[in-house]
């Protein structure tokens, strides 16, 4: 007889144990979702709690439900809850809809609705969604969003959305009634950097006198990296901008500097080379697996454009004014006019689009919160790597010697039997290229119009003649210097005020080295 | 730039008159119009409201042209930013212009121009202060451009920078104004500038009279300039003028201030620019930044090619002519006029150094 009544003692058991888990076990949760369902079908007052449950129940299946509620999608027959799509919200089966009336609600209904739904999207499949619903729960800064928030983070897989959930349980924790949720969270926005986090501290510091010394401690923490931040960010947009100048200046480095021509067509050259970028990408629209290589492609495209147009010019009507520079100045600025109006014809005034390729998109994050774009990055790159091309052309190849002879004593050159008037025709094409290729650069950052090259001439020339005129090394220096010192009197005075500042401090700097930063010395310094 | 004559050489009394007396008797047609601008409509000799206008404007072109010979042609000084001087002029005319409106603006306040209620001004900013009367706004369409020109000048000259240096320098300082005058919160008026003017010196603007009285006003300037200039170019000072364009080095080791002289021209020839700008503001009706274009500037050096440099009376005869072809194409063929501008730097620089006057010199010769 005992052996009977064992095992039905163990089958009672068994059973127990058995609801324990159904009642502890995820199960639970889903049950959650459930029981609240019918809830909506009820009136105002039963539908906000069932909107409340349904929000803290964490459940990503109660998300869609609650967006239907809040954009009057939703519907029901009896108690059966019906989503846009024709499912039975429990089942997710498709229901019988006949007869079903679309689910009506009031403010407070909406009101709950709100803040459900930024809970639940903290568990939404998207991942853009989640982010979003970590900035406003950031922002609505309430205590009741911390569980949810524990919630979300333990299942984050993401770092860059879990960053922004603990930023923003952060922020919960600091208006949590309970002091060790607020210490946790003043030591987690002190060690986040933006402007957001501080206020937030500082605002808790106003309502928790008591906190003060702690969070003035966190609040200096953020300023530092805040500042380090800054700094790097404000030095990158200047050797970016100086990198634009540099690769502007180095033609008339080129053919101001080297062979004494002013060319006010020059930026001319700048703009021919960003609509050779146009043409060259509309032509390979045509090949599909050729479009993201057009950029690259255009380089060499807009050098030999550029280049081919300066040796007509300099062959065709500087050589004639040579000696001449005031001449050279007004004649070329009437070359540059009527290029500008020629490409106004062919292409129309407005701005032609060039495409960045996917590799040059996007942000690129460094170490410390710096963010630098990446087409801008790359433009520094490019710009260094032509100055470098500049050097090795004129240090180390034929041409660039029989440049320098030219250069530094004509006759001499001529009787060792250069042909300086093909150097000379050689070395403007080879400036008027380097104009080409900024022209390309220039695509990526601004727009490609005929009077793209207006904006820069006045800059170049300030670069050429601040960086000492003929010197590379100072072309560089000038560039990148009025970059930065652009960049870093912009905050204080304003984009306009701070060219109008860099143009006076430059008249002023002139004063005491009227050559420049890096003079060239001997018989060429007095040419 | 040495192989241009110093100025027209005269062969004997014969071609002195000859300028002379083309001087005054374009003078003298000139200031028939506004008498036959009277006239009835439907008669033949009738010339409209229009031409007295834009003749009006040549005028003051040609006075700013005048200015720019004065430092270009004699000097050897090509600033690339006389437009700025002349706007700078513009902009003091216009202030005075602008406080002559009163209440009758939109917005009806009695002392602030329009915009600036619009912008929230609660009273005039301090610069301001002064500009009700005609004769301040004369003094400041002088002053300012002359005190910028100095310092630009003295800057400029007594570090020895000259020649295309000076040039760009010259066009940095017109950029960076335009940009600064762009601007809404410098208290002119932002890129709107000044304009729905009333009256000067109690006369309505939009009469007969007053269009008669700006356009002699601006002959009498025209005259007055040039006068001044060919005065100062007879005498020794305009001798050492020409010398320092010509070699400057070689007058410096003789013991002449080069700089001091430089500084003298370029200040005088800022101030007429000023004074041309104030006038051409009431003629035309209207200010804006868009004056201080590098743009325009150059394209008042090219009137001075094209007529013929250093010569003074080219300057002027570049400065109608350039701007007869560019309101004749400007109406016929918009889309030609720039290739025909730019045509004409090309082909004055090339083929024609010194101008519509050198063809005529030539011919004397």
């Amino acid at each position: 007889m005992g052996q009977p009544a064992a095992h039905h003692i163990m089958a009672r058991l068994i059973l127990l144990l058995m609801l324990l888990l159904a009642f502890l076990a995820p199960a639970s949760a889903q049950d959650a979702y459930l029981e609240a369902l019918p809830g909506l079908a009820g009136g105002f007052g039963t539908q906000a709690e069932a909107v409340e449950r349904l929000g803290a129940s964490g459940d990503a299946r109660a998300l869609p439900v609650l967006r239907a509620l809040s954009e009057g999608q939703l519907r029901k027959r009896d108690v059966t809850i019906i989503l846009p799509g024709g499912a039975d919200a429990a089942t997710g089966q498709p229901a019988d809809a006949t007869g079903a009336e679309t689910v009506r609600i009031n403010n407070r209904v909406r009101a709950a609705l709100r803040g459900a739904l930024g809970r639940l999207q903290l568990v939404s499949a998207n991942p853009d969604e989640r982010l979003a619903a970590a900035d406003s729960v950031f922002r609505s800064r309430s205590a009741e969003n911390i569980a949810p928030l524990e919630a979300a983070i333990a299942r984050e897989t993401i770092a860059r959305v879990r960053e922004r959930q603990e930023l923003a349980l952060a922020a919960s924790r600091l208006v949590a009634p309970d002091a060790q949720a607020k210490h946790q969270g003043i030591a987690t926005l002190g060690s986040a950097s933006s402007d957001e986090a501080r206020a937030l501290l500082l605002e808790a510091r106003a309502a928790n006198p008591e906190l003060a010394p702690e969070i003035d401690g966190a609040v200096s923490a953020i300023d530092a990296r805040l500042t380090f931040k800054r700094a790097g960010e404000t030095l990158f947009q200047g050797l970016s901008l100086g990198s634009v100048l540099l690769l502007a200046a180095l033609g008339l480095a080129i053919t101001f500097g080297v062979m004494g021509v002013i060319n006010m067509a020059h930026g001319e050259f700048v703009m021919l080379g960003a609509y050779t970028t146009f043409v060259v990408q509309e032509a390979c629209r045509g090949i599909p697996w050729l479009l993201p290589w057009s950029l690259p492609l255009s380089v060499p495209a807009a050098f030999l454009v550029a280049g081919l147009a300066g040796a007509l010019l300099e062959r065709g009507l500087i050589r004639h004014l040579y000696g001449r520079p005031l001449e050279t100045l007004l004649m070329t600025f009437g070359v540059g006019m009527i290029l500008q109006q020629a490409v106004r014809l062919a292409f129309g005034a407005q701005n032609r689009e060039v495409l960045s390729p996917a590799w040059m998109q996007g942000t690129l994050a460094l170490p410390g919160g710096i963010n630098i774009t990446q087409n801008r990055l790359w433009v520094v790159v490019f710009s260094l790597l032509v100055l470098a091309l500049t050097f090795a052309a004129i240090r180390l190849t034929r041409f660039g010697l029989e440049m320098r002879a030219v250069v530094q004593n004509r006759r001499t050159a001529a009787t060792m039997g250069i042909r300086t008037g093909r150097v000379d025709a050689l070395t403007f094409a080879f400036g008027s290229g380097l104009a080409g290729m900024a022209g390309v650069a220039l695509s990526q950052i601004d727009n490609v119009s005929p009077n793209l090259g207006t904006g820069y001439i006045i800059d170049s020339f300030m670069v050429v003649v601040f960086g000492g005129v003929g010197s590379l090394i100072g072309t560089l220096v000038g560039a990148m210097g009025l970059g930065v010192l652009n960049k870093v009197i912009e905050p204080w005075a304003g984009a306009v005020l701070a060219k109008v500042a860099v143009l006076v401090l430059i008249m002023l700097f002139i004063q005491r080295r009227p050559r420049g930063l890096f003079a060239l010395k001997g018989r060429a310094a007095e040419a | 730039m040495s192989d241009l004559a110093i100025a027209p050489a005269p062969r004997g009394i014969p071609a002195r008159m000859l300028v002379r007396g083309t001087i005054i008797g374009a003078i003298g047609l000139l200031s028939l119009l506004p008498i036959l601008n009277q006239l009835p409509e439907g008669n033949v000799l009738r010339i409209s409201d229009f031409t007295i206008a834009v003749t009006g404007k040549w005028i003051c072109y040609a006075v700013l042209a005048l200015a720019i010979d004065l430092a270009w042609g004699y000097a050897g000084i090509l600033s690339l930013g006389h437009g700025a001087f002349f706007a700078l002029g513009g902009y003091a005319m216009g202030m005075h212009l602008m406080r002559l409106i009163g209440p009758r603006g939109v917005y009806g306040h009695p002392v602030l121009p329009d915009f600036m209620v619009f912008l929230g001004y609660r009273e005039l900013p301090w610069y301001w202060l002064g500009f009700d009367h005609f004769s301040y706004a004369v003094l400041m369409a002088m002053l300012v451009p002359g005190a910028l020109a100095f310092l630009v000048g003295w800057l400029s000259f007594r570090s020895r920078i000259t020649g295309v240096y000076f040039s760009i320098i010259t066009q940095a300082m017109t950029y960076a104004l335009m940009l600064a005058f762009f601007r809404n919160d410098m208290g002119f008026g932002g890129n709107n500038g000044f304009t729905d003017f009333k009256e000067l010196l109690g006369l309505p603007l939009n009469t007969q009279g007053a269009r008669a009285g700006l356009f002699y006003a601006a002959l009498a300037l025209l005259a007055g300039s040039l006068l001044l200039c060919r005065h100062i170019v007879g005498t020794k000072l305009g001798r050492v003028l020409v010398a320092v364009r010509d070699a400057e080095s070689r007058v410096r080791f003789l013991g002449y201030s080069v700089t001091a002289f430089k500084l003298f021209v370029f200040t005088l020839s800022a101030v007429l620019a000023g004074l041309a700008g104030a006038l051409y503001v009431p003629l035309v009706g209207i200010i804006n930044p868009g004056e201080f274009a590098p743009g325009n500037s150059i394209e008042a050096v090219i009137w001075v090619a094209v007529g013929g440099r250093g010569t003074l009376v080219g300057a002027i005869i570049g400065a109608f002519s350039v701007n007869a072809v560019k309101t004749w194409l400007t109406s016929f063929a918009p889309d030609l006029w720039l290739f025909v501008l730019g045509g004409l730097f090309v082909a004055v620089t090339l083929f024609l150094p010194r101008g519509l006057v050198g063809l005529f010199q030539g011919r004397t010769k």
